[in-house]
């Protein structure tokens, strides 16, 4: 194996290919987190509504986890990209179409982040669920409102409870990622392609990324498994470690 | 806004969408087959005393599902032909075709993640079921295949389902080198006739039915299976 070909200025854009590994994973960092972000307050807002019991919240958001956890990551992507400019109002289509800054990735952020809403939606569903329904029904009876009951009541123990599939949900989301490459988004693994490609040095950059991702994922495992330690609820049977 | 909205164009794709749909199906039914296998074979190394059986699995698991599947995809693309010259001692030996090649990644990258679902499944056999099987003086092997497996799979057909559901949409992603999955064929029909919303909107109408009744079974069927207690 031989890395050198990092320091070999690239073939356009001035920098060496390792500037191009560098970009590559500032832009997944990027999506990731400015996906996440999306995921974290839709999905949460989506859970509780699934558990609320008024059917009129309820339903809606049944709907949108069925839908956007039923249909491909892939297609979603070029939904978003390929279809929505085209069956929004014209005036916001020719805004989408030649005004917005980096449609790419913007499309892929909000792609990443209503996908991975409707998962999260599910694993705050199953956090509230999990909690015992006295607690609901102690929570009412010394006289807060539902939304305090919430607030106050489920929402504290539900979060603490679902650290560790929330993780693995960032993960996917981190993982999920490449999938922007399809709309042309540079990211790791678009750059470990386009490098490949012009180095034929296939083996060396894919192994880079390769470890770069596993890197990034064992830091994120390992720093939640803290924070999941510190958060635990006493009483609760731990799930750190295996 | 949907006035455009071309049905003739789908009508008359709906053969090639077809055959890419065959793929789809194929690539998955034939994935999971390998990958259950194989993940089934990757759990019993990861669960042996042995630590030169289970710590390479345990590495090849972990290492695979934190590299995202579109990096193993080019990875098998690049790694197969090598592979191939290399077994045959040809160095103008012919790759095995688009279709092995991503069975095989998709059998590999699978595997992975069914290893854990079967892992799951066998530790939750009580403990007392495997020393019965040996007290009744029963092999590794007869205790695994007899009295272990067949207990763990039936409480995880449910999640091997799930996990199917999701191999199917991942799927799509053959897109990425270029083959003609369903997806593949909806987007080069899209592209060759500028009809890209009607042909992406009918694909995802597709994947929405075909995953939604999926795993509507599936709930059903775990409703019936989960065993009493």
């Amino acid at each position: 194996m031989d890395f050198g070909f990092l320091f070999e200025p690239a073939f356009s854009g001035g920098g060496t290919y390792l500037d191009w590994v560098i970009s590559g994973i500032q832009w997944t960092l990027y999506l990731s987190v400015l996906g996440w972000i999306i995921a974290f307050v839709l999905g949460s807002i989506l859970g509780v509504l699934r558990t609320v019991p008024l059917a009129i919240l309820r339903v809606p958001a049944t709907i949108y986890v069925e839908v956007f956890r039923n249909i491909p990551l892939l297609v979603q992507m070029f939904i978003w990209y390929f279809v929505v400019p085209e069956i929004v109002p014209k005036a916001a289509g020719d805004w989408l179409k030649t005004q917005m800054p980096m449609p790419e990735f913007w499309n892929a952020v909000f792609c990443l982040g209503t996908y991975t809403a409707s998962r999260v939606a599910e694993q705050v569903r199953a956090g509230i669920q999990s909690i015992p329904r006295g607690q609901v029904h102690a929570g009412l009876a010394i006289g807060l409102t539902l939304p305090q009951t919430y607030r106050h009541v489920l929402l504290p123990m539900s979060y603490r409870i679902i650290i560790p599939p929330l993780t693995t949900e960032f993960l996917t989301i981190f993982k999920n990622s490449s999938v922007a490459l399809t709309i042309g988004v540079l990211e790791l693994t678009a750059q470990a392609r386009q490098i490949s490609e012009y180095t034929f040095q296939t083996f060396e950059i894919f192994t880079i990324a390769t470890v770069v991702y596993a890197l990034i994922t064992l830091t994120v495992t390992f720093t939640m498994r803290w924070i999941e330690g510190r958060a635990r609820v006493p009483g609760y049977i731990g799930t750190t470690g295996k | 806004m949907f006035s455009q909205f071309d049905f003739e164009v789908i009508r008359s794709a709906l053969p090639f969408l077809w055959e890419g749909m065959q793929f789809s199906l194929g690539l998955t039914l034939l994935a999971m087959a390998g990958g259950i296998v194989l993940g089934t074979l990757l759990a019993l190394m990861r669960l042996s005393p042995f630590a030169i059986l289970s710590w390479p699995a345990g590495a090849y698991v972990n290492l695979v599902r934190s590299i995202p599947l579109i990096l193993v995809i080019f990875w098998f693309y690049f790694l197969i032909p090598i592979a191939i010259k290399h077994l045959t001692g040809n160095p103008y030996a012919s790759g095995i075709g688009p279709f092995y090649s991503a069975l095989i990644a998709f059998t590999m990258f699978e595997a992975a993640y069914y290893c854990e679902i079967i892992r799951a499944g066998i530790q939750s056999v009580p403990r007392g079921q495997v020393q019965a099987a040996y007290a009744l003086g029963l092999s590794y092997r007869q205790a695994t295949t007899l009295v272990i497996l067949p207990q763990a799979f039936r409480n995880m057909i449910p999640v091997l389902l799930t996990t199917s559901i999701i191999l199917f949409q991942d799927t799509s992603l053959v897109y990425v080198v270029g083959l003609t999955d369903f997806m593949g064929a909806a987007s080069k029909i899209a592209r060759r006739d500028g009809r890209l919303v009607e042909l992406y909107l009918f694909a995802a109408l597709v994947y929405f039915i075909l995953c939604f009744t999926a795993s509507y079974f599936v709930r059903r069927l775990q409703e019936r299976i989960t065993p009493p207690r």
